[in-house]
């Protein structure tokens, strides 16, 4: 008996031959890596690359990198209210959101700390799905007492596939699914797959032409055996995220808790963000009506509250610069470098970082990066020169040309 | 849409000392009041033909002297004499506690009298530090002005001042629970049952709870007629006290309106803007004052899209259930306690025999059942005032602990137990009286909740503990009365420092406003 109970548990204990969860998509891009490169996303294996990152980063860039974006959080927000509550749970005016349309927005705690970022989806009226990178399934639960909505959890249930790079819509038509070159930037549609529906999203991480495939856990496999053999002939690459990293500093998009750290996250209450010091003021909209943390924001820009800003550098030389600290004048810490790369696209040094004010606002030149460059052995302690350019470093027409050019 | 310059949402006492200051500044200022009554918990109110009864608050023991001072508050229904206390004991008669809280104790050993004279004092000096930080706006952390920073100095060197010895007893003692220090002090069973029992009333709390001792600390910091610790019932029931609250904020130009309950407090872009009435009706002013439960005004009252959702969090958490219930009886005839001598009748009664009487009367509370053996404090208005009851009969009115606001069982069935087993108890105290009941009324916290609007039935508008006190009261973001919302202010017992009749809250909320703040 107690035997029997105790075999029973173990059964259930299975959890520990698989520490890590798996994407629904897992078994194809195990049978891909060559590399057997992983890292932990979310809880999940995922590939940093499955080959050599610079091919996957060529893919992306010219012919079609997929990502596996399923460990993205992903809730389903729906009811009368729902437009309201995310009206006041986001900074940007969610109102202005259409009907099978898209946005970037991020939302702050009561002292106007972004606590994530994320894409909004608009699926009709009272409906909307927000994909991000921290679990916020208690913070929007909190936030909606007093709402008429429904918070439902979808990241297991529902799986993604970025599709990136300037074939991807011709691997969309090759599988089937015309009218997807219709799709303008941040615009949706719903496609018949399997005898079910899937949506591809006119988005993506890469500041590129590019598409994201959302379908239910089962119809994973299928999805990408339909992608995959569809786009054989135009250059379809699994990649890992070590590639389109790269991307998504090439186009100056952020990671939370990389180039800044999630107000959930932080332990040192100066460590938080406002919208404003990331770059993101732009989202916010203090004409619509009340939102969480707008009376914080509002003074922090009213008083002097605001006391980081996100800069793009460009670095003299080719040693990325990631991590490294920014000096003025090679004698006053300003800052830190939050992501650096040498671009191929760019064919520059590039970085994100952040400063401290008045560096980067009112002090804007004479900007040095202090790189510790391993090299067989030893550090090679560079001061290099770096200058606050404009964002983001790799701007591309195709990225919102519609219908995109064929191939 | 009507305008003005302040509402003041709630006609209780406190809401009228807002009322009334903000009126005499000039503010044209409107008070509205849910139910056709003004005074909130302080009513007097008919339970039977000819008879009135206060309800349910019964006995003011803190009205602040600054308030009627800054009101010209008419205190003549507070007249007559200091109340003593009897705590009643079946085999060793009562013992009396007379004057401020026992200027002279009856009924004990001259030992036990010293014993309490000196534990007397030394709770009166700790009060009376206390009761400093009563009587201003909570210092805000990381803006300590130099009022707070005056009053921490003269606090601690009034402390100092004593003696090393007294200040380290202080610090020892600021968060012991009651029945530790009655203990120490005191051998009598009804003295330490009766600072037991005070110090718990009204707070989810038993003697032995860690920190219990703050209660006792909060009823020594009141004062009535220059006395501390005193305790009055005004003439005509406790509903004088409150037309005394209605004609200051009359006289000061304020106007009042009755059965006129606020569904909706308008406000734009986290903004104050206005209120909306029961039938639609919307009166605007930048200035709104709630003189009710928190609970009501951030989560019944205002949007929940216009304040931050940590915020409406706290409040949601705050505790605010309610444990006292109320006892009116309209008898035939006066009843007679066993052991009381018939003029000693006039005094505030408490049943409790011991420390454990009353911790065991709390433990059922922590389970959502009531006390099997209650305890309570009983007074006969009609005996000191005639006209609350027909010739020769009698009122009693009584506060009886523990009666959970979420009983297991349900108030249904759980009230005609629950006042049969007061009855009884009556009745063994003051054989026969059940049987001279002409009409009982028995309001439990769900009845105080639905009668009187204060959510949870709480004394307080929110447990008066360590963790909801000060700079946490009702939380730290609505601490100053100001609120989150812009023009949004707190008035209510639930803002510092706390219920009772003190009027205090309203008029600490009232100067933080006039003063712009500061
Ligand atoms: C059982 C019990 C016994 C007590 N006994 C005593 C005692 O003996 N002595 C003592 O000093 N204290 C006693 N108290 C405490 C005391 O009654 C309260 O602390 C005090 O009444 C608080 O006053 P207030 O003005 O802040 O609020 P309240 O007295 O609660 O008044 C609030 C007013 O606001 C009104 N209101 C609420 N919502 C709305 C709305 N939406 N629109 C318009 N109006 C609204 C209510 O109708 C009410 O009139 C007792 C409390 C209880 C529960």
């Amino acid at each position: 008996m107690a035997l029997d109970r105790l075999s029973a548990r173990k059964a259930l204990q299975n959890h520990i031959d698989h520490p890590l969860l798996e994407t629904p998509f897992h078994p194809r891009i195990e049978a891909l890596s060559r590399s057997q490169e992983w890292y932990v996303w979310a809880g999940y294996r995922a590939p940093l690359s499955l080959t050599d990152e610079e091919m996957e980063y060529t893919a992306l860039r010219n012919s079609c990198g997929v990502f596996d974006i399923s460990p993205m959080k992903k809730y389903r927000i729906s009811g009368p209210d729902a437009e309201a509550f995310l009206d006041y749970v986001m900074v940007r005016n969610v109102a202005k959101l259409g009907i099978d349309r898209v946005h970037y927005t991020c939302w702050c705690n009561d002292f106007g700390h972004v606590i994530d970022d994320g894409t909004l989806f608009r699926f009709g009226p009272e409906s909307f799905r927000l994909c991000c990178q921290e679990r916020q399934y208690e913070w929007l639960s909190d936030a909606a007492d007093g709402f008429r909505v429904n918070i439902e959890e979808e990241t297991r249930a529902v799986a993604g596939l970025a599709l990136q790079g300037p074939t991807s819509c011709r691997v969309l038509l090759n599988a089937g699914f015309s009218g997807v070159e219709a799709l303008r930037p941040f615009q949706l549609a719903r496609f018949p797959h399997e005898g079910g529906e899937i949506v591809i999203s006119r988005t993506g991480f890469t500041g590129d032409l590019g598409y994201e495939v959302w379908v239910s856990h089962d119809a994973a496999l299928s999805i990408w055996d339909r992608l995959f053999s569809a786009g054989a002939l135009h250059g379809i690459q699994a990649v890992g995220y070590g590639a389109l990293n790269r991307c998504r500093i090439e186009a100056a998009f952020i990671v939370p808790n990389q180039d800044f750290m999630t107000a959930d996250h932080v332990l040192r209450p100066d460590r938080a963000r406002f919208p404003d010091e990331i770059g993101l003021d732009w989202l916010v909209d203090p004409a619509k009506p009340y939102f969480n943390g707008r009376r914080a924001i509002l003074e922090a820009r009213e008083g002097k509250g605001l006391r980081h800003v996100l800069v793009g550098l460009e670095v003299e030389g080719n040693v990325p610069a990631d991590g490294a600290i920014v000096y003025h004048r090679g004698k006053h810490e300003a800052g830190i470098v939050t992501a650096g790369i040498w671009s191929p696209m760019a064919k520059r040094n590039i970085a994100i970082a952040s400063l401290d004010r008045p560096y980067g606002s009112d002090i804007t030149k004479d900007f040095f990066v202090e790189i510790y460059a391993l090299r067989e052995g030893r550090y090679h302690k560079l001061m290099k020169r770096a200058t606050i350019v404009s964002r983001p470093f790799v701007k591309l027409e195709r990225r919102t040309k519609t219908p995109p050019d064929d191939f | 849409m009507t305008s003005c310059d302040a509402i003041v949402i709630g006609g209780g006492h406190n809401g009228l000392t807002a009322a009334a200051l903000l009126a005499a500044s000039g503010r044209k200022t409107i008070l509205l009041e849910a139910s056709a009554h003004l005074g909130g918990a302080a009513r007097t109110e008919e339970i039977a033909p000819g008879f009135r009864a206060s309800g349910p608050a019964h006995l003011v023991n803190r009205l602040d002297p600054s308030v009627i001072r800054a009101l010209k508050l008419d205190t003549a229904c507070l007249s007559g004499k200091a109340l003593p206390t009897a705590i009643l004991d079946l085999a060793w008669g009562p013992a009396l506690v007379r004057g401020a809280y026992g200027e002279v104790v009856e009924g004990v050993t001259p030992e036990e009298a010293r014993a309490f004279a000196a534990l007397r004092e030394k709770l009166f000096f700790q009060a009376s530090l206390l009761k400093r930080f009563l009587a201003r706006t909570p210092p805000r952390l990381g803006k300590t002005s130099l009022g707070d920073m005056k009053d921490f100095a003269l606090a601690g060197l009034s402390l100092i001042s004593q003696g090393r010895e007294e200040a380290r007893d202080m610090l020892r003692m600021l968060l012991m629970n009651v029945a530790d220090i009655a203990d120490e002090y005191l051998s009598d069973d009804r003295l330490k049952a009766l600072l037991a029992f005070d110090a718990t009333l009204g707070i989810h709390l038993g003697p032995r709870s860690p920190t219990s001792l703050l209660g006792l600390y909060y009823r020594l910091t009141g004062e009535t007629n220059g006395l501390p610790g005193a305790q009055y019932l005004p003439r005509g029931g406790i509903g004088s006290l409150a037309r005394a609250f209605e004609d200051a904020a009359r006289r000061a130009g304020a106007g009042l309106r009755t059965e006129a309950p606020v569904t909706r407090i308008l406000s734009r872009q986290g903004r104050a803007e206005g209120v909306e009435l029961a039938g639609g009706e919307r009166i605007s002013a930048p200035l709104i004052v709630a003189a009710i439960h928190p609970k009501a005004a951030f989560l019944s009252l205002a949007a929940p899209g216009e304040m931050d959702a940590g915020f409406r969090k706290q409040i949601r958490n705050i505790r605010s259930r309610g444990n006292v219930a109320k006892l009116d009886l309209a008898l035939r005839e006066m009843p007679r306690f066993t052991g009381v001598k018939p003029e000693d009748h006039e005094a505030r009664i408490v049943i409790a025999r011991n420390i454990r009487h009353v911790e065991e009367a709390f433990n059922p509370a922590k389970y959502g059942a009531y006390s099997p053996d209650p305890v309570m404090e009983i007074t006969l208005p009609s005996l000191s005032d005639p006209s609350l009851a027909p010739q020769g009969a009698a009122t009693l009115s009584a506060l009886v602990q523990y009666a959970p606001y979420e009983l297991k069982e349900g108030w249904e069935t759980g009230k005609p137990a629950f006042l049969k087993i007061i009855l009884d108890c009556l009745d063994r105290h003051a054989p026969g009286l059940s049987s001279t009941v002409i009409a009982a009324r028995l309001l439990t916290p769900p009845d105080i909740e639905a009668e009187y609007r204060m959510p949870g039935g709480h004394w307080h508008h929110g447990e008066l503990q360590v963790d909801q006190l000060l700079i946490n009261r009702p939380v730290d973001r609505a601490s100053s009365y100001a609120t989150p919302m812009e023009g949004l202010y707190l008035a209510s017992a639930g803002a510092h420092p706390g219920g009772g009749l003190s009027g205090l809250p309203g008029l600490l909320a009232a100067r933080h406003i006039l003063s712009g703040g500061r």
